[in-house]
């Protein structure tokens, strides 16, 4: 037998894609009839869902460990792991949630482990330098119309319509309890890595579409409109200090204005 | 000079601080690079704190440099980023494929040890070092499977790879003693058999048997303080080689690090004091 074919048989027997059904041939039934077999479907199994377990905290802490692996299962014959870093694996798990049978009670799913997600990507990205207040204050008034702001690599925001998702993420985060009183409205994320640690805030609707547009390219004038269109009374000078005190903009590339 | 390596310790997340100022004699630390292969961010700078101050050694799991295709060239792209960034002591990897057709299974699978294979290995290998820049190292994995179509014992296999392409040996004396136990064969059969000039590290774990199983299949789960009988298969080794950079591995149930050192202590004993070991 050549080696393609020997490791297309075990593959399949280790992690079916959806919907295959066909009868494994007598070599392979040889294998799963030894009881050494589901160590190997054990440990690749179990290797996916850990890594989504640990991928997905807040999502965890919400739906506890037997829902999330459950869920975890149905992902990863969906969509296994592309390759060995296990650290980040699992985008589209929150796709996943949005469409999951059992998880219609809990709409909010999804936007939580898109925050989960988020930190995930902000703490692998690269590193860059910040961009400083200082910096702008030297640039000559005129100049800011045209300026191309940058978000760092590691900067991820989120805006979500339906839920409170920031603040059912950071309590879970946090370790804080569920709070019953807690506003059912929309909330935005800004997730930022400014020394080591991914670091979180809150973040007003305007703050996600600035940031939109800023990381579509779009120059300043053109970026703050879309914010102010988001929402007319949006504060833009407290935004811009926002995003500059948590290091959510990349310095530019040549550093004197 | 720097003192030679003798032995190591698997670095945990949980350990980073601890680790940095260890100061025992031939301490040096292993990590999987799957776990550092980022663009950016804390994980790279922790691992580059701990390489200014010991030997930092890259353990692959996920190559798949048995697969029956060429490693991923991003992968390997980005290994190479990382080994030229840290500058590792030591480099390795397994006998086993873990990823095929774009698809990742975290574990070390098996396969017919056949003519074609050890081609496709030797290319595989050959193409790691020429990326990589320097030898790497081949470890035997634990086996739980009888196959069939075995044109090689799993030892002349790894001399021949080791012949052919210059790669060194990971000898992992755990899975010796656990595939020995799970087949049927002999161990010290094996270790005889071994192409131990070619040995450029050594790995010790501990086991347990299989939940439902018992004692009939024993599982390298690296959970537990390394079993008696693999201690004793390693003394007998090391009287045979001399000392060799030897790493104790754990990545479950993790004691503290005095715990993991006091366990390493014993390692670094036998490695710095052989003429101590029985004669065989």
């Amino acid at each position: 037998m050549h080696l393609s074919d020997f490791q297309d048989g075990l593959a399949g027997a280790l992690l079916p894609p959806p919907g295959t059904g066909a009868p494994p041939p007598a070599w392979l039934d040889a294998l799963l009839a030894q009881p050494g077999f589901a160590v190997y479907r054990n440990t690749v199994a179990r290797g996916c869902i850990d890594a989504l377990q640990a991928n997905y905290p807040a999502v965890h802490a919400l739906v506890g460990t037997e829902w999330l692996r459950s869920a975890a299962h149905a992902f990863v014959h969906q969509r296994p792991p592309p390759d060995g870093r296990l650290m980040g694996y699992g985008a589209g798990f929150a796709e996943f949630l949005d469409h999951f049978g059992p998880a219609a009670d809990l709409p909010y799913l999804g936007a939580v482990a898109r925050l989960d997600r988020c930190w995930t990507e902000s703490h692998l990205a690269a590193d860059a330098p910040a961009l400083h207040a200082a910096w702008l204050a030297r640039l000559p008034p005129q100049a800011l119309a045209g300026l191309r702001l940058r978000p760092h690599p590691a900067t991820r925001w989120q805006w979500c319509a339906a839920h409170p998702a920031y603040s059912l993420w950071q309590r879970q985060r946090e370790g804080l309890p569920w709070d019953a009183t807690l506003p059912w409205q929309g909330e935005g994320a800004l997730l930022t890595r400014p020394h080591g640690a991914v670091q979180w805030t809150a973040l007003p609707h305007a703050g996600c579409a600035l940031l939109d547009a800023c990381a579509a390219g779009a120059p300043f004038e053109q970026a703050a409109a879309q914010a102010l269109e988001t929402d007319p009374a949006a504060d833009l000078p407290a935004l811009v200090a926002l995003l500059l005190r948590t290091g959510a903009l990349r310095a530019p590339d040549n550093p004197s204005p | 000079m720097a003192s030679p390596l003798t032995a190591g310790l698997g670095l945990k997340p949980q350990h980073y601080d601890e680790a940095l100022h260890c100061s025992a004699s031939g301490l040096w630390w292993e990590v999987h690079p799957e776990n550092y292969l980022a663009d950016g961010g804390p994980r790279l700078a922790w691992l580059e704190a701990i390489r200014a101050r010991h030997p930092v050694s890259l353990h692959g799991v996920s190559l798949s440099l048995a697969a029956d295709a060429p490693p991923d060239a991003e992968h390997l792209q980005r290994l190479a980023r990382l080994v030229r960034r840290i500058g590792p002591a030591l480099v390795s990897e397994h006998l086993a494929w873990s990823a095929w057709r774009g698809r990742y299974h975290p574990d070390l699978l098996p396969f017919p040890r056949t003519h074609e294979a050890l081609a496709r290995i030797a290319a595989n290998i050959g193409t790691t070092q020429d990326a990589l820049g320097r030898a790497i190292a081949i470890e035997n994995p634990t086996h739980y499977l009888h196959l069939d179509g075995h044109d090689w014992s799993e030892t002349d296999f790894l001399a021949e790879l080791a012949r052919r392409t210059g790669c060194g040996l990971l000898l992992d004396v755990a899975n010796v003693y656990l595939s020995a136990h799970n087949l049927g064969t002999c161990a010290h059969d094996y270790l005889d058999a071994f192409p131990v000039h070619a040995i450029t590290e050594i790995h010790l774990a501990g086991h347990h048997a299989d939940p439902r199983l018992g004692d009939a299949l024993l599982i390298d789960s690296h959970d537990a303080p390394v079993a008696e009988p693999v201690w004793a298969l390693y003394e007998r080794l090391i009287a045979r080689t001399g000392p060799r950079p030897t790493l104790i591995e754990r990545d479950d149930q993790i004691p503290t690090l005095p715990e993991l050192l006091a366990e390493r202590g014993r390692a670094h004993r036998i490695l710095t004091t052989p003429e101590a070991l029985p004669c065989t």
